[in-house]
């Protein structure tokens, strides 16, 4: 099976190579180069699928350095992973069909060859099974990206977030570069099977944890390495957006997986703490900020700091279970935490897609300036609306089903041998049911300044629903999330062999026995919930409410102005704001932001309020450093005068030191 | 799945849809009452919602099919939670298709409908009623869902109706958790149902309405949908409230008889409830909205305190 993906993988370098043959044939590369792409997504997942439950494959390419081979692997983890990407890849690279337009910035087909690689290269990062493929694999996923953000690379801020966003990366990759080092501890064997045969002592296995912790985090956008990702991600064409959000940070999610439960053998229970405390502080960070954003990509970005938060405390759970010797319970949560990713990875490219469309119909970005969108967009609404149903965790939608299942883990942990352990966990729920509450409360914002009530500007009349192949990809998409949402139990079906070979135990025969429609991990007793009964439930209840309505009354409606309460001169500019709808959230948790505020005094003519909001961290971590190494930089800088007998000068008292190095 | 269990869910249904208007109606009088009023009578209830039926609707002309599908949906939502929560017998073969947690997310799907729903028309009053009814909501779950939790920690499981029997067959103990969350549930249901010290059902001062707000462009059909499921809602959050911490008297699997004997007693324990909601109702003022954040947030540590005082003293 290895080879067929190692096929699809080649595929898609071929279709970016076919991108720079056609570099500004328009046309060709959109509406044949991405299609065939997305259709090579789509095999890539088909192959993944197929080799889930498989025993591991392994294949030895000769390239890269003589005697230094990329060794792949190809396990159920790995091919879960590309199962997202492709499925995942699929639907956005549809997408990405109707959506590049021509214009300034990359030409098209290396915008192409870019997308392409990028994809590729994610697939082969789930695939090293050695040190130097994976960094190889990681550091062209964080070039084609970083290419990909700049698309746009005439607008300076563009080019700001494309700087910020690669230095994050290459400082995650060298603290990923420095956990290999210690994982081979000192044999010199940087294959991940010759890792797999160390046994570190705790010491040298936390100090692997936490640079893993470090790296993969930096990626991910853990609390204090987040800082890139609402930069990135608006400046980024929305298909790169959907694809980085909903698909690469995964990539980091799987490094840690692979780090923790593959390559280490030791599970300490502080490292399951750290994880937990880091991914419910980002986890609450995020959303507290995606409820206050007033630019819609923004606001996503935020949430996707805030589902990896999720993710992070799921797995760091895992791990306490894992640590305890808990297996079944660890399977648990590492089984939420992986359906999370495959949900997360569905509704949050689907959301960036939609605002790559609403960017299209009105380029504008801004929520303060867009309003009443459903009736002119009513695809790209009804679509979004699923994805934010999703992203708020309402049954019966896929991000509903995670949040169920990480919560049951935790109602779980009375169980653990540690009292004081077992008294704080079900806090981390409570704090977990809040970030979920406040998530909604962000999705509530998200769609309906966008897309209800009344435009807010003129010129948003005339906007036009998506073309058929944005519309295509955003479908597939949504139909993922319902579908993940009503049927459960057939991903668990898919995660049970990754949990099997992660803790060696699985959900999968439990959730068989209770029957498809309903999910009980543990047993109908304890929890049960069945998403189609209960969709079936709302729609039986709701359509009779709805026949019997029509059978004995009539069905007069009467069409008329809204109720004004005795106030006719109401506009659209007096509907509640972006800034507006946060401003409870500001208010309560004000202590989290760094507010600016700039207030009219009573004589001004032309009184203007100007609130700027910002975050701690680049005052408190960032400033600080960055200042540092200017100040560091100052000072080397006055080594070099520019005048030439100064640097002979140099020359000449380095041939001393070195002559008399070599006299001793 | 068997006949007495398809009565008894059918029986909870019924018993749901035409009791809640009848405890609305119970709760005004009392409230009347204590007020020195003379009240509407017990069945003001069932007459508003003939006549909404019966008056046509007028609709925006800026509504979306949204707007329009709210109603039927927050109805839908309502009367599923009432189908799940054991009100009369824990013999429910809708039970397993929801649990506690899932009773929450019916709630927080029905309140983002029509937080949506509210902000379609494009009003300043729709928005600002989305906007305050999403502030209570996403302090409200949270702790509601901390009450269940400390409820489900001591029985050891999420579902609803194994719950009920775990509590009503333990010897009568206080537990301290128990108490802790019923405060904190109080509390909750106050914001939830849109009652006084929160805010006031009966209302229409623009500065200070909340639930209202909400639906202030619904009329006819919708409008009474919409009341009948703030009905269902208050049974709802009241018979959970007796389920978990007055749980005698519910039937069990396979007693019909208890069944039929479950029906007075659930009658009692609701008229109770439902006096005791009017007197508070009568005895608080209400509050800012600025203190409502505070309020919920105490209502949210009341919950977990709740949670922390199962583990530390044992249950």
């Amino acid at each position: 099976m290895i080879d067929w993906v190692l096929l699809v993988i080649a595929a898609w370098i071929g279709v970016g190579v076919l991108g720079i043959a056609a570099l500004r044939q328009f046309k060709l590369v959109a509406r044949i180069l991405f299609p065939l792409g997305g259709l090579i997504g789509l095999a890539l997942a088909f192959a993944a699928l197929s080799a889930l439950p498989r025993a591991p494959e392994i294949a030895i390419l000769p390239i890269g350095l003589p005697q230094l081979p990329f060794h792949l692997r190809l396990d159920s983890l790995s091919a879960f992973f590309l199962l997202i990407i492709g499925a995942a890849g699929a639907g956005i690279s549809v997408f990405a069909a109707g959506y590049f337009r021509q214009g300034a910035g990359t030409p098209p087909g290396l915008l192409c060859c870019e997308y392409h690689l990028f994809l590729a290269s994610m697939a082969m990062v789930v695939l090293a099974d050695d040190a130097y493929a994976f960094m190889v694999a990681w550091e062209s996923m964080a070039l084609a990206s970083f290419f990909l953000v700049t698309a746009n690379h005439k607008v300076p801020e563009i080019r700001d977030a494309g700087f910020l966003y690669l230095l994050i990366a290459h400082i995650g990759a060298i603290a990923i570069l420095l956990c290999f080092g210690v994982l081979q501890a000192n044999s010199g064997d940087y294959t991940f099977a010759g890792m797999r045969e160390q046994s570190l002592s705790p010491f040298w296995a936390s100090a692997a944890f936490l640079l893993a912790l470090f790296g993969f985090g930096a990626k991910a956008g853990m609390l204090p390495l987040h800082v890139w990702l609402p930069e990135a991600h608006p400046a980024a064409p929305s298909p790169v957006s959907a694809l980085m959000s909903g698909v690469m940070l995964k990539t980091a999610i799987y490094g840690l997986l692979r780090v923790c439960f593959d390559l280490l053998h030791l599970h300490l229970w502080w490292w399951g703490v750290t994880l937990l405390a880091l991914g419910l502080a980002t986890a609450l960070f995020g959303v507290v900020f995606a409820t206050v954003q007033t630019d819609m990509k923004r606001l996503l970005a935020y949430s996707s700091i805030e589902n990896i938060g999720l993710l992070l405390a799921a797995i760091g759970l895992g791990l306490l279970f894992r640590s305890y010797g808990m297996n079944a319970l660890a399977a648990l949560a590492l089984t939420a935490c992986l359906f999370h990713v495959a949900s997360h990875a569905f509704f949050k490219s689907l959301l960036f897609l939609g605002t790559g469309s609403v960017l299209h119909a009105t380029s504008e970005r801004n929520l303060g300036h867009l309003g009443g969108l459903l009736r002119y967009m009513p695809w790209v609404g009804w679509l979004m609306l699923v994805g934010v149903f999703a992203s708020s965790g309402l049954p019966p939608f896929s991000g509903f089903v995670s949040e169920w299942l990480l919560l049951q883990s935790f109602l779980f942990t009375p169980g653990l041998p540690d009292p004081f352990l077992n008294m704080f966990i079900p806090i981390v729920a409570a704090l977990i049911a809040l970030v979920a509450a406040l998530a909604g409360y962000a999705m509530v914002k998200f769609f309906g300044i966008i897309f209800l009530g009344q435009p807010r500007e003129e010129n948003l009349r005339h906007a036009h629903d998506a073309g058929p192949w944005e519309k295509a990809g955003m479908l597939w998409l949504a139909a993922w999330c319902i579908a993940l949402g009503l049927l459960p139990n057939l991903m668990i079906q898919f995660i049970d062999p990754v949990t099997r070979m992660m803790v060696g135990e699985g959900l999968a025969k439990q959730a068989a026995a209770s029957g498809w429609w309903l999910l009980a991990p543990t047993s109908i007793e304890r929890a049960s919930y069945g998403p189609v009964f209960f969709l079936l439930g709302i729609i039986a209840a709701s359509t009779l409410a709805f026949l019997l309505v029509r059978l004995f009354y009539h069905g007069h409606v009467r069409r008329s102005a809204p109720w004004d309460c005795g106030h006719p001169w109401q506009t659209p500019r007096m509907q509640d704001t972006a800034e507006g709808f946060g401003q409870p959230i500001r208010q309560i948790f004000e202590p989290f932001l760094r507010l600016q505020r700039t207030l009219p005094s009573p004589a001004d003519t032309k009184p203007f309020y100007k609130v700027v909001l910002n975050d701690h961290f680049w005052h408190w971590l960032y400033l600080p450093i960055s200042r540092g190494i200017e100040y560091l930089a100052r000072q080397v800088g006055r080594l070099q005068q520019g005048r030439i007998s100064i640097y002979l000068l140099y020359s000449f008292i380095t041939l001393l030191f070195m002559l008399f190095l070599v006299q001793r | 799945m068997n006949l007495s269990g398809l009565l008894s869910q059918f029986l909870a249904i019924m018993a749901a849809l035409l009791l809640a208007p009848l405890l609305t109606g119970w709760v005004n009088q009392w409230r009347a009452w204590l007020q020195n009023r003379s009240g509407p009578g017990l069945l003001q209830p069932y007459r508003m919602l003939r006549k909404l039926f019966i008056k046509e609707s007028v609709v925006a002309e800026s509504a979306s099919p949204l707007f329009r599908m709210a109603p039927y949906v927050a109805f839908g939502c309502m009367l599923l939670s009432c189908a799940i929560i054991p009100t009369l017998s824990t013999d429910l073969p809708l039970s397993p298709a929801a649990d506690a947690i899932a009773l929450v997310g019916l709630f927080a799907m029905a309140r983002v409908f029509m937080a949506l729903a509210a902000m379609d028309i494009g009003t300043a009053f729709g928005s600002l009623g989305a906007r305050r009814e999403m502030l209570i909501g996403f302090l409200a779950e949270p702790a509601l869902l901390s009450v269940l939790f400390t409820a489900s920690l001591i029985s050891q499981s999420t579902a609803l109706t194994e719950i009920v029997e775990n509590l009503a067959h333990r010897d009568f103990v206080l537990y301290p958790s128990l108490a802790f969350a019923g405060i904190a549930f109080c509390l909750v249901s106050f914001a939830e149902n849109a009652r006084v010290p929160v805010d006031n059902p009966t209302t229409h001062l623009e500065l200070t309405m909340i639930h209202e707000a909400l639906i202030l462009e619904y009329s006819g059909r919708h409008l009474a949908l919409i009341e009948w499921a703030i009905s269902l809602k208050l049974f709802a959050y009241s018979c959970i409230g007796l389920a978990l911490f007055f749980p005698w008297g519910i039937a069990e699997a396979q007693a019909p008889v208890a069944l039929i004997l479950a029906i007075p007693a659930m009658l009692f324990k609701l008229a109770i409830g439902g006096f005791l909601l009017a007197l508070i109702e009568t005895l608080c003022a209400k509050m800012r909205i600025f203190r409502v954040p505070e309020f919920l947030a105490t209502a949210f540590l009341m919950a977990v305190i709740g949670m922390l005082t199962h583990f530390l003293l044992g249950s």
